[in-house]
Parts: structure tokens; C-alpha cells; sequence
């Protein structure tokens, strides 16, 4: 074996040769998603032809577009890394919704409420803000799955509806935007709002870095390696001196806060305020996407990228071919499904946690 | 059986309230606890769903999406073809169907039964915004039903027997599900495989089999939980329609302990808290806002769980796949 | 009349493993023939050969005349087969007669016709003189009583030939006596019936014939009055050749680690590590014997921080470690090859260079301080690959990828790398070829020559005879005595291991 010479650097993947097959499947499932997707436009008597070259025109045709679309993608790539990171636990954060929804109202409060700073300060104090209020939402469910066995999935779920109903409550009565007949905050302070530069939002930027950060510590630092370890193995990562308790708990808190940046990052970056209906499928977006880039937190952002174009091309697809813009809602499910089968029985094959699903209490 | 166990309080002391509330405004009190059964019913049965999927050892996190397919699938053709019992079939094709891919995922690809049934989730909130179009209508709901004599009782008649038939099929639903748990081939059988797979695999019973069976019909029971609400409780379909339904009525499942009545006794108690809330409400009594009470029912949700974890016992093999030999 | 089960030369080959070799065996009604060997002596090959689960490479099954067919499973037990597992086919939450008729209900129109349950039940236990109660639930019940309950289930079958797999493993004496009685009553009634076992007390009291296995081979044919216990004992353990170990004498030091009055209870909270005492010295291998099942595995744990320990503690140098924290008593001193190395030794996904730092990933020099580096742990990880010989093409594979042996390799190489002053060795050669057996019999002798103290827990006694310089045995969660291996007589531990010569 003393042949084997393998350049260090490789350490920490699982290096065997460039796995063509695996990243082939998200690619022929979105194409089979969008073949399906087209029999269905065709039965509603439209044309798919037309409606697919009008989406990725609007999406990518143009530097406005392009512009439009990675304003779109932002928040999915936040809301897919924290499935990611939630993932790589070995936890289902199906409640990026929930996170992200606290995230943006709070980024919205910071931008409205603070006066008087520069933008070089009131954008980070309330981006940081909107994370760390998706990061409470999501620790919930950490701390009670870590202390009390609850299953996160069915937490992050309801906290979804718990989130949506007090954060429709604030925005509708102590954070009203004053004398308006639009239940809604105010505009942020101008010192708020992220700058755009030539079509490209600030935002988008600081997602794909943040992407890269999250690659960075999972792959090179002990605190990720304590997740991907009980992630795979807890019986291995309990022996080897790893807190699961405390993994699970800090796993749930980073991916809250990246969901809620991402709703920050919404908020300063495309809407200005909050109001209720904000964003409602980017959380789940947030799953299918998360898969479709393998859990890897640099495999979402291509995925990001084309869910957040067909999401900026779709209303202008209805006005050129009719189809409804829940045209994507309905590729996304498909992609999901497509794509799960096959990945997530990959993912989950080797680890020996047999099953995440082991009851409800224990 | 002792006459002041755990349970028998909570009985005495729900009649207690009962009459208590009964004894200060009838009217009231009556039409509280109609609303309230009705919010129940769906609840109820999305609960039998999770009851008949977990005896045999499979979650099924999905009841969710099986509900809102159904419901649209029941509002829409029921619209197309302006005749709701063709609805109502579809719609349980419909869930049924869902319940069959839940089954393949589950037991033949021995994936993740929460992946599984979170795609399921996932492609029913898909499927139904985009095929929704707005302004539809159905030629009527299921109308309320006056059993004779029964529905001239005081309190009881108009909370008990003044129903459309979805909400009669889904009460005898309920009541079979729970003889046949615990009295039929196939009640003991499901209990086995979902407690001991293996054991009943030794004794001859396929394992498989059965799974795929109540996953399949259990589907169509969540389908008809759907279709009630959007055939006879509301009337209509909007996208979103179900509100997290199925997940509370996987909480009630857990705090009725996997028994049919116990969970109809935990429906009942979450339908009755939502109709008192609404009451007072309507009464002005309090002023609690809207969008408080509307969450009620998920911190609900999520204290029962946290309460009952580590307390209640779930069947043994719940969310493993069984393989063959593995004794 | 022709036999009840008729094996004839069966051979069956596992890659590396001969697992039966030209076995034959005979069973004919109202007989109990007892199926004696060590684990891996190829026992449970030949079971699931005579159910069909498995094709034999060479060779024929019959039962009553007419030879099995591979995969038909059914078939056998319609022929009246049946199998008293070691872990029972019993729904724990449900009661004894729900159990008995689960998969051929008694009905009334759709529903089960529970008296008619009842009188069967009843009468089905008369019969045999097995008393239960119908309405008792199985988790309650004691564990004699579930297994006559699981005995009632196959006789409610109509079997002919009954195979009881270690069925006293779990078993009080007293309810192994009342199980005796049972099998020789079923006899007598004139079912067939196949006791496997390595229990010679059991073997001498209820067989009329006895089948030893070794190794996959039949060794012989014997019957109690023919012989005793302790010829029983060396025909099942044999004078297999013993492994080639170059070992020098051990320089014993000081006591390292002491465990005192240990107790602790298995996952059935039953006590079955019953007040252990053990000193470990300084440079010595302590090997402890005994047939599996006698507290060792739960002896380890509890040493180890795995498993909550009831009373005693464990001191390393005379200072006590902590409680069911695996890591602290790794901090401590102690390493580990665990036994179930898929479950606490490895993360199967994770490449070979991070396993071999699993516990050490925090620590200098694999992390400066939150960072990990990579540079060390692939330097450390093409080192061990050589030095340990891992079969791999790259140290950069998934340890899921690896052999067993080479999978053990790695776990065994990480924990010997830290050169702590104990090490706990449990069943480290198990499911480990040959090759990578004497690799790993060796690194746990150079550990000890560099002043390791070693605790070796083997349920191969060649193993233990072979490498250790004590030899400890351990028999119904005691230690029954300690021998120093030069006076070590396979013979005399085998009777040790058995529970004779207390």
C-alpha cells in the first residue's frame, strides 16, 4: 500500500472518483419534472414550448434579468443551506418557513425602527437581528428534540403556523405601517436598504459566501465535524466524546439562522418591509433544493439559481402563455420527488442511524 | 377498574363543565358543542389515518397533503361534473392513491417514512396551487341529516344527530376502526406487525402485505376527512385549505395512545377548545386577536407532544423498514 | 418409518469461511439430539440450511423422506417444523393468547372467537403440561414463561420435530431444570427434538444423542452414557492447532486497572455482571474466557463508560473514572476496540484518515484549536495505512468500503495509537480472516511488550489461551477463577466455562 499517494488535501471528502452518477440525477430530474410538468400545460390547453422559452428568457435573457433572478435566488439559497446544515445533522428542518418569516419581520422592525446610522452598520445589525430571530424559532425545536425526543418535523412545522399567525398579529397591529389601509410595516430607513450593483443585489453575494463558509466548517473544523458525525453515526459520535444533545441543539441554531438571514436578506434586499404573505413557499423551496444540490452547500446554489429564475420568470410566462405561475410550485414538488427517491436512500444507506423516524417520544 | 382512575376524572369533569355551561345558556352551549363537534370530525378521521398507518409500524406524515388533495380533488370535480358523490369517489381514489405511494416509498423502497411522507406533503401543496382556478362552485354541500326521534334530544340531538352523511360515515368509520383493532384477525395482526414484526412474519402473516393494505386504506379514510371539508363543512377549496390539520391530528393520535377512541376523545376536546375560542370571541367576552386563536391548535400541538414524549408508548417497530430473517 | 429430518453431507462455503463441511446428521421421532459447538462452529448455518434459507453448496436435506426445496420456507414448517428462537417471536405489549393464535385466529363471523381461543389454549397446555394463563401479557411474564409460551406456539402447530435454539441461554437454573422436564415430556409424546447448545450440564442431562460441531465439521456422534462432561468439552472445543503467537514473557508491573465489585445489568435490566473483582497489571494480556453470554460483553461496557454501572467502580491507577461517559474513560486510559465495531468503532462513511482520529479529532495535532488539519490527519492516515497494512486502494476510501478484518484493522490502529496505559480488547478477531487475525494477535503483544495492560475478552478460547499471560474466567457474571496460562489446561477451563469445578 505504499504506493498510495494521495494529495492531503483530499482528506475529509469521501474521495472516490468524481461521482458522475449522483450529480446526474438531479439534472434528469428536473428535465423529467419539466417534461411531466409540460403534459400538464399541454391538458390545460396551453403551449409549454412557449411557456418554458418565455420563463428562462425573462429569467436569464438579460442583465435586468439575471438581476431579477439572483434577487429571487438569495433567499432559496439561504433557506436549501439550512436544510443542508439540518441535514448533515441528521435533522429534518422542514420549518426554514417559519425561520425565515421571524427573520425577515425582525430585519424589517431593525430597519425601521434604528435612525440614524450609516448603512454599513444598520445593515449588519439587522441582517444579524433577522438571524439570530430564526435562530430562536429553529432552537426550539432543537432543545426539544434534543431534551424531550419530540421529532423536529413535526415542531418546525407548526412553528411554521405559530410564526406566520404572530408575526401577521405584529404586522398588523404594533408594527403597522401608521394611517395605512395595507396591513403592513413601514418602509425600512434608507440606510437599510442593501445597494444593488449594476443588477446584481448585495444580497445574493453574501448568500454564496455564506455558502461557501458553512462548506468551509463542515468540511475543516471540529464544530462541523461533530455534526457530520452524529449526523452519520450517534452511537459513534456519543462514544467518541461528541455532546449529540448539544450538536443537535447548535445544528438547529445555525440552521435557524440562516434561514432567518435569508428572510432578512429578503427584506433589505427586495421587499422593504414586511407584510403578511410574505414569501410563503420559500421554506420548502428550501428542501427541494437542499436535495437537488446533494446536501453539499455549494451543490444548492446552481439549483438556487434556476428555482429563483423560473420564480422571477413565471409571472411574465402567465402573461406571454397563460400558465399560472404555480406552475413552478408544481416542478418543484416534482423535482422533489423525483429527485428524493433515489438521493435520500443514498444518503442515508451507509449511516448507522437506521432510521430517523424512531417514534414519536424516546 | 377503579371508579376515579386518570381517566374517569377527565370524564366527570367534562360532563361537570358540560352541565355547568349547559345550566347558564343552553342555546349556546348546544350550537358551541355542534361547531365544535364538527371542527372535530376532520381531526378525528385524519387521526384514524395515523392510527391505522402507525399500528402496522408506518408513519405517515403525510396525511397533510393526502387531506389536501382530497379536498381539492373533492371540490373540483365535484364542480366539473356538478355532482359531489362523484367528488367524494374521486377524492378517495384520490387519497387512496396517495396511501399507495406512501406504501411503495415506504415499505418497498424502505425509504425514510418522514422523507417519504414529507414528499408527499410537498407534492399535494404542488399539485394543488397549480391546478387551482379561482371562482368555482359546487351544487351543494352534504346537507345536514335529522336522525328521527334521535335528534329531538335536548343538547344531544342537534350536537350528536343533525349532521351531513360525510360526518355519520366518518363517526361509524371511527367506531369500526376501533372494534377492529381490537377484535378482528386484522386488528390483531396490524398490532403485531407494527409491536413485533418479526413475530408475526414467523407466524405466517406477511409483513409487507399488510402494510401496503392499511397504508392504502388509510389513505382513503384521510381523503375522506378532505373531502368533508371542502364538501360539507365549507363548500369550497382555497390553496393551503387543510391548515396543518393533519399534523395536529398526528399530536391527537399520540395523546389518545393509538386507540381510535382516545384520539376521538382528544379531537373532541381540541374541536370544543377552537368553537369556546371562537364563542368568546363572538361574545366580545375577549379580546383576543384573531391570529392568536387561529395558532392555537399548533402550540397545542407541540405542548401535547412535548407533555406526552417519553410518556406514551408508540408501537415497537413504528418508522423501522422490516427485512426478512432479521429475527 | 422414515427419519424426521435426514441431513446428508452438507457443505456450504461462505467467501474465506468453509461454514459446513460434510455434515450429516439424523433425527428420528421421540428423540432429543443435541447439536453441540462454540459460536462459528457452523450451527446456525446448518439451521437456516434445514429451513431453506440458505442452499447448501453440496449435499441434501430431507424431512419425513422427501427433500426440502431451497426458498420454501412454508414448506418446512407444514411439514411440521418448528424453531424456538433464541430471541422470541413474541409480541412483548400483547397477552398469551393473542400471541398463541397471531396468523391462525379462532373466528366467530369476522371477529376472533376468543372463548374458543381459550378452551384450545387450554387444552393445548394440558396436553403437554405446560401451564399458562391466557390473559397474562407477555411483558410481565418471567422469562421461562414466555418461552413456554413461544414452546406452545410451534406445538400448536402440530410439529413433529422441534428445534430449540440455546434455549436456556436465558434462564434461571430452576428454569432450566422445569425445561428439561419439558423437552424429555415432549419426547416422550413422541416429537422429535433438536437441542442446540453449548451448555454440557444440558447436554448430559436431556440428549439421547449428541452432535458435536467444530469448526464447520462434525467432530462426532456421541451419546451421555458414552461419555461425560468433560469429554463432551473437549470434542466441542477440540485440539485445534493453536495459533502461531510468538510471545515472550510478560514483565508484569504494577496494578493499572482495578475494577471492584462490579455490577451491572444487560439491556433486559437483568444483573448479569454479578460483584467482579480484577486486577490488571502493568505489561501483562488478561485474557477473560467464558461462553458467551456470562456478562462479558456487559463487563466491557461498563469498564469502558458504555454502560451504566449498578454498583463498584473502576479505577485506572487508582483513580476512579466516570460513568457511562465513554469519552472520559478514554481520557482517562483506556482504549477500546469495541465489539460491535459498525456501531461505536466506525462512522461507514466517513473515509479511513478521519476514522482513525475519531476520537482524537479535537486534539493536537489533527486540530489547532478550531481547525482541523487535514495535513496531519492524511499524514497520520498514509502512515497507519501502511504500518497496519490496511487493504485499501487509498486511505481516503470510505471505511464502509473495507473489509471486515481491514474495517477492524483501523479501529484497532487508531486505538493503539494513543499508547494508553489500558487497553480493552473485546472479541477483536471476530468476523476477521485469517490473515488479519495474526496482525491484530500480534499489535495487541507489542502493546503489552511496550507496557499496556490488556484485557483480552474472546469467546475463542484459543484466542485467549494463546495470548494471554492470566487467563480469567467468567461463568453466570462471575469470575470463577484465575489462572496463570502456564498452568492454563484447556480441559480444565473448558469445565470452568461450563460452570463445573466452582
Amino acid at each position: 500500500m505504499s504506493q498510495t499517494k494521495v494529495a492531503p488535501k483530499e482528506v475529509g471528502k469521501p474521495a472516490k472518483n468524481f461521482d458522475v452518477g449522483s450529480w446526474l440525477i438531479p439534472i434528469i430530474a428536473v428535465l423529467v419534472a419539466m417534461a411531466l410538468a409540460a403534459i400538464l400545460i399541454k391538458l390545460q390547453g396551453s403551449n409549454p414550448i412557449t411557456a418554458y422559452k418565455s420563463l428562462f428568457k425573462t429569467a436569464f435573457g438579460s442583465a435586468a434579468g439575471i438581476g431579477a433572478t439572483l434577487g429571487k435566488s438569495t433567499p432559496l439559497v439561504l433557506s436549501g443551506l439550512a436544510v443542508a446544515v439540518g441535514l448533515r445533522a441528521g435533522l429534518f428542518n422542514i420549518g426554514a418557513q417559519g425561520q425565515l418569516l421571524s427573520g425577515a419581520l425582525a430585519a424589517a422592525w431593525a430597519g425601521v425602527s434604528f435612525h440614524g446610522l450609516p448603512g454599513y452598520i444598520h445593515i449588519p445589525i439587522a441582517l444579524i437581528i433577522g438571524a439570530f430571530f430564526g435562530s430562536i424559532v429553529a432552537g426550539i425545536s432543537g432543545f426539544l428534540k434534543a431534551y424531550r425526543g419530540v421529532h423536529e418535523v413535526i415542531t418546525t412545522i407548526m412553528l411554521n403556523s405559530i410564526v406566520m399567525g404572530i408575526a401577521d398579529y405584529l404586522a398588523s397591529h404594533p408594527l403597522r405601517e401608521p394611517d395605512q389601509f395595507l396591513t403592513r410595516t413601514s418602509e425600512i430607513q434608507a440606510s437599510a436598504k442593501m445597494p444593488v450593483y449594476a443588477h446584481l443585489p448585495l444580497g445574493f453575494f453574501i448568500a454564496v459566501a455564506l455558502a461557501a463558509v458553512i462548506w468551509w466548517i463542515l468540511g475543516r473544523t471540529t464544530s462541523g465535524f461533530r455534526i457530520e458525525t452524529v449526523g452519520r453515526n450517534r452511537h459513534a459520535a456519543w462514544y467518541a466524546g461528541i455532546s449529540v444533545k448539544r450538536t443537535v441543539i447548535s445544528a438547529m441554531l445555525i440552521s435557524g439562522a440562516i434561514a432567518g438571514l435569508g428572510g432578512a436578506v429578503e427584506t433589505l434586499g427586495i421587499t422593504y418591509r414586511y407584510a403578511p404573505a410574505f414569501n410563503l413557499g420559500l421554506g420548502f423551496d428550501g428542501i427541494t433544493i437542499a436535495l437537488l444540490g446533494r446536501v453539499h452547500p455549494l451543490g444548492i446554489i446552481p439549483g438556487a439559481i434556476l428555482i429563483g429564475g423560473m420564480r422571477a420568470g413565471a409571472a411574465n410566462m402567465q402573461f406571454d402563455s397563460g400558465v399560472a405561475p404555480e406552475l413552478v410550485d408544481l416542478l418543484m414538488a416534482l423535482i422533489l420527488l423525483l429527485v428524493t427517491a433515489p438521493l435520500i436512500t443514498r444518503f442515508f444507506k451507509n449511516s448507522s442511524n437506521k432510521s430517523m423516524t424512531s417514534g414519536w417520544g424516546n | 377498574m377503579k371508579l376515579l382512575s386518570k381517566r374517569n376524572s377527565y370524564f366527570l369533569f367534562a360532563i361537570l363543565a358540560t352541565a355547568f355551561f349547559y345550566s347558564k345558556d343552553g342555546d349556546i352551549t348546544t350550537s358551541v358543542y355542534a361547531t365544535g363537534a364538527a371542527f372535530a370530525l376532520p381531526l378525528a378521521l385524519a387521526a384514524m389515518v395515523g392510527i391505522m398507518c402507525e399500528r402496522t409500524g408506518i408513519v405517515n406524515i403525510g396525511i397533510e397533503g393526502t387531506m389536501l388533495l382530497s379536498a381539492f380533488v373533492a371540490f373540483f370535480v365535484s364542480s366539473l361534473t356538478q355532482n359531489i358523490i362523484i367528488g367524494l369517489i374521486c377524492a378517495i381514489f384520490t387519497g387512496s392513491m396517495m396511501g399507495l405511494i406512501l406504501a411503495v416509498m415506504a415499505v418497498s423502497w424502505r425509504m425514510d417514512q418522514i422523507i417519504a411522507g414529507t414528499i408527499l406533503n410537498i407534492l399535494a401543496t404542488g399539485l394543488t396551487s397549480f391546478l387551482y382556478v379561482q371562482g368555482k362552485t359546487i351544487p351543494s354541500v352534504f346537507q345536514a341529516i335529522e336522525v328521527p326521534v334521535l335528534s329531538k334530544i335536548p343538547f344531544f340531538g342537534p350536537v350528536l344527530f343533525i349532521h351531513g352523511a360525510l360526518t355519520f360515515i366518518g363517526i361509524a368509520i371511527i367506531l369500526a376502526l376501533y372494534v377492529a383493532i381490537y377484535h378482528t384477525s386484522w386488528g390483531l395482526r396490524s398490532r403485531a406487525v407494527g409491536e413485533h414484526p418479526s413475530s408475526a412474519d414467523t407466524a405466517g402473516v406477511s409483513v409487507a402485505r399488510l402494510r401496503y393494505i392499511n397504508v392504502t386504506i388509510a389513505g382513503g379514510i384521510g381523503a375522506l376527512a378532505g373531502a368533508y371539508l371542502s364538501l360539507e363543512l365549507v363548500g369550497s377549496f382555497e390553496r393551503g385549505f387543510t391548515a396543518g390539520k393533519g399534523f395536529t391530528a398526528l399530536a391527537l393520535m399520540i395523546f389518545g395512545r393509538w386507540n381510535p377512541l382516545g384520539a376521538l376523545a382528544a379531537a373532541l376536546f381540541f374541536g370544543l377548545a377552537q368553537a369556546y375560542a371562537n364563542q368568546l370571541m363572538i361574545d366580545q367576552v375577549v379580546n383576543i386577536p384573531t391570529q392568536f386563536t387561529a395558532i392555537l391548535p399548533y402550540v397545542m400541538t407541540i405542548v401535547v407532544l412535548t407533555i406526552s414524549a417519553g410518556k406514551v408508548r408508540p408501537p415497537a417497530a413504528e418508522g423501522q423498514p422490516y427485512e426478512k430473517g432479521q429475527a | 418409518m422414515s427419519a424426521l429430518l435426514e441431513v446428508s453431507g452438507v457443505t456450504k462455503r461462505y467467501p474465506g469461511v468453509l461454514a459446513n463441511d460434510n455434515v450429516s446428521l439424523t433425527v428420528n421421532a421421540g428423540e432429543v439430539v443435541a447439536l453441540l459447538g462454540e459460536n462459528g462452529a457452523g450451527k446456525s448455518t446448518l439451521l437456516k440450511a434445514v429451513f431453506g434459507l440458505i442452499k447448501p453448496d453440496s449435499g441434501e436435506i430431507k424431512i419425513g423422506g422427501s427433500p426440502i426445496v431451497f426458498g420454501d420456507t412454508a414448506g418446512v414448517i407444514s411439514r411440521g417444523v418448528g424453531m424456538v428462537h433464541q430471541h422470541f417471536q413474541l409480541v412483548p405489549v400483547m397477552t398469551v393468547a393473542e400471541n398463541l393464535i397471531l396468523g391462525d385466529e379462532p373466528k366467530r363471523g369476522i371477529f376472533i372467537n376468543k372463548k374458543a381461543a381459550y378452551d384450545e389454549i387450554i387444552a393445548l397446555s394440558k396436553r403437554y403440561g405446560l401451564e399458562v394463563d391466557p390473559d397474562a401479557v407477555i411483558e410481565d411474564l418471567p422469562v421461562g414463561m414466555q418461552q413456554r409460551v413461544e414452546i406452545l406456539k410451534a406445538l400448536r402447530k402440530d410439529v413433529k420435530l422441534l428445534i430449540l435454539d440455546e434455549p436456556t441461554a436465558v434462564l434461571t437454573p430452576q428454569e432450566i431444570d422445569e425445561l428439561l422436564v419439558v423437552i424429555r415430556n415432549l419426547a416422550n409424546s413422541g416429537v422429535g427434538i433438536v437441542l442446540i447448545t453449548h451448555k454440557l450440564h444440558e447436554v448430559m442431562a436431556v440428549a439421547d444423542r449428541v452432535v458435536v460441531l467444530r469448526g464447520g465439521k462434525l467432530v462426532g456422534t456421541t451419546s451421555p452414557k458414552e461419555t461425560d462432561e468433560a469429554g463432551l468439552a473437549q470434542m466441542m472445543v477440540g485440539r485445534s492447532v493453536v495459533l502461531q503467537v510468538n510471545r515472550t514473557e510478560a514483565k508484569r508491573g504494577g496494578v493499572v486497572l482495578e475494577v471492584k465489585a462490579l455490577e451491572v445489568r444487560d439491556d433486559r435490566k437483568i444483573l448479569s455482571v454479578k460483584g467482579v473483582d480484577l486486577q490488571l497489571h502493568k505489561g501483562e494480556i488478561l485474557g477473560v474466557a467464558g461462553v458467551e453470554g456470562n456478562g462479558q460483553r456487559e463487563l466491557v461496557e461498563a469498564i469502558c463508560g458504555m454502560r451504566h454501572r449498578e454498583a463498584g467502580s473502576v479505577l485506572i491507577n487508582g483513580v476512579a473514572t466516570k460513568d457511562m461517559h465513554p469519552h472520559a474513560v478514554h481520557e482517562a486510559g483506556i482504549s477500546h476496540i469495541p465489539e460491535d465495531r459498525e456501531k461505536h468503532g466506525l462512522v461507514s462513511n466517513y473515509t479511513i484518515a478521519d476514522n482513525l482520529v475519531l476520537n482524537q479529532f479535537d486534539q493536537a495535532p489533527f486540530a489547532k484549536g478550531w481547525i482541523r488539519d487535514l495535513n496531519e490527519i492524511a499524514k497520520n492516515a498514509i502512515a497507519t495505512v501502511e504500518k497496519f497494512d490496511i487493504r485499501t486502494p487509498s486511505a481516503f476510501n470510505t471505511a464502509g468500503s473495507l473489509s471486515g478484518g481491514n474495517k477492524q484493522k483501523v479501529v484497532v490502529a487508531r486505538e493503539l495509537s494513543e499508547e494508553l496505559p489500558v487497553l480493552v480488547a473485546a472479541q477483536p478477531t471476530r468476523g476477521v480472516d485469517v490473515g488479519s487475525i495474526e496482525f491484530i494477535h500480534n499489535q495487541l503483544i507489542s502493546a503489552r511488550d511496550k507496557g499496556a495492560a490488556v484485557l483480552l475478552v474472546s469467546a475463542e478460547l484459543d484466542e485467549i489461551l494463546s495470548l494471554s499471560d492470566r487467563i480469567a474466567v467468567m461463568s453466570d457474571g462471575k469470575i470463577v477463577a484465575i489462572v496463570d496460562s502456564k498452568d492454563a489446561d484447556r480441559n480444565y477451563i473448558g469445565r470452568l466455562m461450563a460452570g463445573l469445578d466452582k
